[in-house]
């Protein structure tokens, strides 16, 4: 035994003393003990490992039985193999250091306590469902993940669009719940167990299925429900809203961890998926369809947080091609160097938000290399890390992808690689508006910003004070007053952490992760690597940055041009393809209107009303009845006996009796 | 027996839980007459200690020392073990809360514990009873008990009346089992269960079946009163309304569940042979226990009233999971007893201590606003309004599970519909009683209500545990309650 337990155990210690106390304590204890319970759940998770290595079995540690019902036994169980063991270390290690971030970040906000309880839930309920050894283990984490990611993109809840965003979010994903769910009663009616290695021991028995049977379905709910958690198309929707929430929420929920619980739980249900050739394009086609939207919606956003949000769907997509494939091992290893450079973007973004003094919209920026240096330094090694530069950590996962896909469709793998330069295109277009060129936020009067004119549905660029008097002196605090306009950097524990994954970013990719994964994956076949492709790989990456170097440094009047001259398709992608509007269209507002017309006032005002009431002057009558029995005369109740026991007497001694 | 029948040391021991309770009560009656006025307190805590002696002896008779007692008059199985340490639980935390209220009453006097030292023997006997005359003897030295234990504030006419009641109709309805016993005895020529199992089943023994099944019916007239199933359900609302507060605690727990005990053991052991013919009576009764319970529930006013139809609902579900003529049917049932026992002893255990001095606040309204002034004893409530309702995370929700998924494998689709829907209605009364708490405005009784006393914490604080506990891990009981579902057929 390693005491697996210890591990989501600190940080729920955490949330229970930073909720229940946290209003009580001074910033530094609820500082102290948000990230002194991940950062000892890191450190359990290293010793653990330590211990327990080389792995090439699975740990599993069974504290007590959960359900037992009829065959189906649940036991409550932890385990360790090598997936878990890379998912481990992302979380906890990157938790860590975006708990030490937000310290910083969230220095002046209100509800301080409250934002560091629900961030230690998140870390526990994401250590359950990576430590959980079967699914419905894995989906008790997976539903609290959910609910976290809810209360925190919804931190501002006085702020209108963060509660709805929240809601979306968490709507959004029943859908995918469902699906899951749906695919855990299939499992458990196929395989009589949800235990992860029950479950593939026996599906690894049974034959691959041509034509749609019983794993194609599991397989097709289980994307379903990957495409909810993991902001696939079409249930994508709700990742690029939960922007609202505080920027070190993005970074560790929105990027690095939660939203890749889809490609874990792919990963962990190879086996299964491997059965269902048809389910396995499905993923494929729907991870390469989501990085090429999502890519091409990057390139047209202005607000900064948004263009990493599409960027993420996007790099999502690329580890949803790779499950499709057939290439676990590579699509782990982009979760784990994406999670580095992602979470880095986006702290970084932090970063340049902070510094900008809660402005998002990158037209408003420009030139801030020279203001914020160290920023611009770490965000750099991300930048070159998600655009493929070669033997940076992107790259390496990049390519491996790459390959993999070449192996099974020469089409699916052009068109990723076009979505590859598009991915180093619009990163670099971002950097190049955010911190090339001349600083543009002083032009704008202060006024100015707040109404971007008629296209303005993406300048958040207050920080969701719903107090605002509270926003003015928070700035006068944390900014000195003097420099009000002027960017300036952020303070060690906000750049500290940026350096590490600034580092992770560059090196992280020379540790041949899916060769380590091996014994934790179904076996992969072997493809020979052809050098051309590789250069193709990097090739597309470079180019992107040189064709945003020339649009947005060379020449900056050119995507004006290139702008209008596209006119409509332009439009069409600054709009998202309208995935909103024909959900809105489609979905929403049928039911919003359905549900005012039909459902309230007809049926609920009408029938159901008229039911309950009904049902109301029914029980009362029935109770009525019951109270004209109840007499409490002595002589009407032995008369009741006597009646029930000739009636008993009467069925059984007439009617019974036949053996 | 056999007239040269010497009991053995295994016969003692199997039986020792009540052998203690009967010297122990037997004793308490006598310092009772020896101490005289002044020192009666006291009494209520070697009670305590001789049900505690009393579960460590079941507890360990139970473990390794199974098997027939007298001449296999008595059995003591897994199935008696269960039920013998329930209601011994069940009288423990009744004693508990008895001393603060008797305390309170200013009548706490050693006859009361002995009584119920008594009324336990009585549904420990039943619990394991493998013969008629057993049934019958715990039967009355159960009930007996609990006439007095009903009617012992002798100054109340509430109590008065609720004794009376239930000795008269009690003692009507006891005649019918006793008729059947007859009945059965001159057909069969034995009062033991396994042996008329045998002959029931035997197309040769018995030549007239209308006959059996005729001794069927009058056996579940008997014991359809005891745990106040329809049609014979209507001295509930009247005795437990009635009673003391602490006494109608134990009732609706103990004795119901031993009552239910003896119900399962004769009818699955003696008449399972029969049971195509009287299942449709169980599905009939079950389903109008469940309606009467929940239906009129809905217009009470006086929580103890409120809570008496809530458990002619509740013994509905149970009679459901006998309708299902399954071992896991059985293990349904008895998970359920245990689980509603707690709900019921911490429910009581609040009214206990909330009516105050001659029971003065029993009334729902009385509750209004409690949540403001003892917000953990309005939480407590809470927890077991919602185990009751079945809500998921306390043991009633795996209760009602059980039950109604060993109703579906038995394929009784309707009832399960009609139980499930019956379960629905009640969610209306207990939710009222929360809004109540929650929503309204402290009145003058909320605001005059007391702190829980010791015993009276001791049980809520216990009820809610084991609630919650079940709730999350069912396993833990379930487990107990599928290893002593098994019955001789």
């Amino acid at each position: 035994m390693q005491q697996l337990w210890l591990i989501p155990l600190f940080p729920l210690i955490g949330f229970l003393i930073n909720g229940l106390f946290g209003r009580k304590l001074p910033k530094s204890a609820i500082s102290l003990v948000a990230v002194g319970t991940v950062v000892a759940s890191f450190l359990w998770v290293l010793k653990t490992l330590s211990a327990i290595m080389p792995l090439e079995t699975p740990h599993i540690e069974t504290y007590a039985t959960w359900i037992q019902s009829g065959f189906v036994n649940i036991p409550f169980e932890f385990a360790v193999d090598r997936l878990t063991a890379v998912m481990l270390l992302v979380v906890t290690g990157i938790g860590s250091l975006i708990h030490v971030y937000a310290t910083g970040y969230m220095a002046e906000e209100d509800g301080y306590y409250r934002f560091f309880a629900y961030l230690n839930l998140f870390m526990f309920f994401m250590l359950t469902l990576v430590l959980g050894n079967n699914y419905l283990l894995l989906f008790v984490g997976w539903e609290g993940v959910g609910l976290c990611s809810y209360l925190l993109i919804g931190f501002y809840y006085l702020k209108n669009s963060a509660s709805t965003a929240g809601n979306k979010a968490f709507i959004v994903n029943r859908v995918g719940d469902f699906g899951f769910s749906l695919a855990m009663f299939l499992i458990v009616i196929q395989f009589k167990t949800l235990t992860f290695q029950d479950v593939m021991k026996q599906a690894a028995q049974v034959p691959v299925e041509h034509a749609v049977g019983m794993m194609t379905v599991i397989c097709l709910l289980l994307l379903v429900g990957a495409a909810g958690k993991s902001a696939q198309v079409p249930l994508h929707v709700w990742l690029p809203d939960a922007m609202e929430g505080p920027t070190p929420v993005s970074a560790l929920i929105h990027a690095a961890t939660m939203v890749t619980a889809g490609v874990y739980m792919t990963c962990r249900s190879a086996t299964i998926f491997l059965k269902a050739p048809i389910a396995m394009e499905a993923v494929a086609i729907v991870g390469l369809i989501t990085a090429v939207l999502a890519a091409t919606i990057g390139m047209t956003q202005w607000d900064i947080k948004k263009v990493f949000a599409y960027s993420t769907i996007s790099q999502l997509g690329y580890m949803f091609l790779a499950a499709g494939v057939g290439a676990f091992g590579p699509a782990m290893w982009h979760v784990v160097t994406h999670a580095f450079f992602k979470a880095l973007l986006f702290l970084g973004a932090g970063a340049v938000i902070y510094s900008m003094h809660h402005e998002q919209d990158m037209r408003h920026m420009g030139g801030l290399r020279k203001y914020i240096p160290i920023t611009f330094g770490t965000l750099a090694c991300a930048w070159i890390a998600i655009a493929g530069v070669p033997l940076t950590s992107g790259w390496f996962s990049k390519e491996a992808i790459l390959g993999a896909v070449y192996h099974h469709s020469p089409i699916m793998y052009w068109i990723a690689v076009l979505t590859a330069m598009v991915t180093a295109f619009y990163v670099s277009r971002s950097m190049f508006l955010t911190f090339f060129g001349e600083f543009r936020g002083a032009a704008v009067p202060a006024a100015g910003h707040h109404g971007h004119g008629d296209e303005d549905d993406h300048g958040h660029d207050d920080h969701g004070h719903a107090v605002e008097k509270h926003d003015d002196r928070a700035h006068a605090v944390a900014h000195n007053a003097a420099h009000d306009t002027e960017p300036h950097e952020a303070p060690f524990v906000m750049w500290g952490p940026l350096a590490v994954l600034a580092a992770l970013s560059i090196v992280g990719g020379f540790f041949d992760l899916p060769h380590f994964l091996e014994p934790a994956l179904p076996p992969a076949e072997h493809v020979a690597h052809e050098a051309w492709l590789e250069i193709v790989g990097s090739a597309a990456g470079i180019l992107g940055i040189v064709i945003a170097h020339i649009m947005y440094v060379a020449k900056p009047e050119m995507p004006d041009a290139l702008t209008a001259k596209l006119g409509g398709l332009y439009r069409l992608v600054y709009d998202k393809y309208r995935v909103d509007e024909a959900y809105d269209l489609t979905i929403v507002d049928p039911l919003i209107g359905g549900s005012r017309s039909f459902l309230w006032k007809g049926l609920d005002a009408g029938l159901i009303d008229g039911m309950v009431n009904g049902a109301g002057s029914t029980a009362r009558l029935v109770g009525g009845f019951a109270r004209w029995i109840q007499t409490g005369n002595m002589r009407t109740y032995g008369a009741w006996v006597l009646v029930g026991a000739v009636a008993v007497l009467a069925y059984l001694g007439i009617g019974g009796g036949v053996r | 027996m056999p007239a040269n029948f010497i009991p053995t040391t295994a016969d003692y021991l199997r039986t020792l839980p009540e052998i203690i309770l009967i010297v122990a009560g037997t004793l308490l009656m006598l310092l009772e007459g020896l101490a005289g006025e002044r020192n009666r307190k006291g009494t209520g805590p070697i009670a305590l200690v001789a049900i505690l002696a009393a579960f460590g002896a079941a507890f360990l008779a139970g473990l390794d020392n199974r098997g027939p007692a007298f001449q296999n008059f008595l059995i003591i199985d897994d199935f008696a073990t269960f039920f013998r340490l329930l209601v011994l639980v069940v009288g423990a935390f009744s004693v508990l809360c008895s001393m603060s209220y008797f305390e309170r009453e200013n009548n706490d006097t050693g006859e009361y514990y002995a009584l119920i030292l008594f009324s336990l023997v009585g549904q420990c006997l039943l619990a394991s009873s493998n013969e008629l005359i057993m049934v019958f003897i715990g039967l009355e030295i159960s009930s007996i008990a609990t006439y007095i234990l009903c009617g012992f504030q002798r100054d109340d006419r509430r109590n008065n009346e609720s004794a009376i009641k239930y000795f008269l109709l009690g003692s009507f309805a006891t005649t019918f089992l006793l008729y059947g016993v007859a009945w059965i005895y001159g057909m069969t020529g034995t009062t033991k269960l396994d042996e008329i199992g045998k002959l029931v089943a035997d197309p040769r023994a018995i030549d007239t079946p209308w006959m059996v099944a005729a001794c069927c019916a009058l056996m579940f007239v008997g014991f359809a009163f005891k745990v106040s199933a329809a049609p014979l359900q209507s001295w509930t609302p009247d005795v437990y309304q009635g009673a003391p507060a602490p006494v109608t605690m134990f009732m609706s727990a103990g004795p119901k569940a031993a009552a239910f005990a003896v119900f399962l053991r004769v009818f699955t052991t003696g008449f399972s042979t029969l049971g195509e013919s009287w299942m449709p009576v169980v599905w009939i009764s079950a389903l109008l226990t469940m309606i009467v319970g929940n239906f009129a529930a809905l217009t009470q006013s006086n929580i103890k009233r409120l809570l008496a139809y809530s458990s002619i609902a509740h013994a509905g579900y149970v009679l459901v999971a006998i309708a299902a003529r399954s071992e896991i049917g059985t293990a349904a049932a008895l998970f359920y007893l245990a689980s509603y026992a707690f709900m019921n002893l911490g429910a009581f255990a609040i009214v206990t201590q909330f009516s105050r001095a001659k029971e003065r606040y029993v009334l729902v309204e009385d509750l209004a606003g409690l949540s403001q002034r003892q917000p953990v004893t309005a939480a407590l409530f809470t927890v077991f309004l919602l185990s009751l309702i079945g809500v998921p995370l306390t043991s009633g929700f795996f209760g009602k599970f059980y039950i109604f998924k060993a109703a579906i494998d038995s394929k009784l689709f309707w009832l399960t519909v009609l139980g499930l829907l019956n379960s629905a209605v009640a969610a209306y009364y207990y939710l009222r009683i929360i809004v109540v708490m929650y929503f309204h405005e402290p009145g003058q009784s909320a605001d005059t209500a007391p702190a829980p006393a010791p015993g009276i914490s001791i049980t809520m604080w216990a009820s809610a545990v084991m609630i919650v506990v079940l709730g999350v891990y069912p396993g833990l009981l379930l487990r107990f309650a599928t290893i002593s579902s098994f019955l001789p057929k």
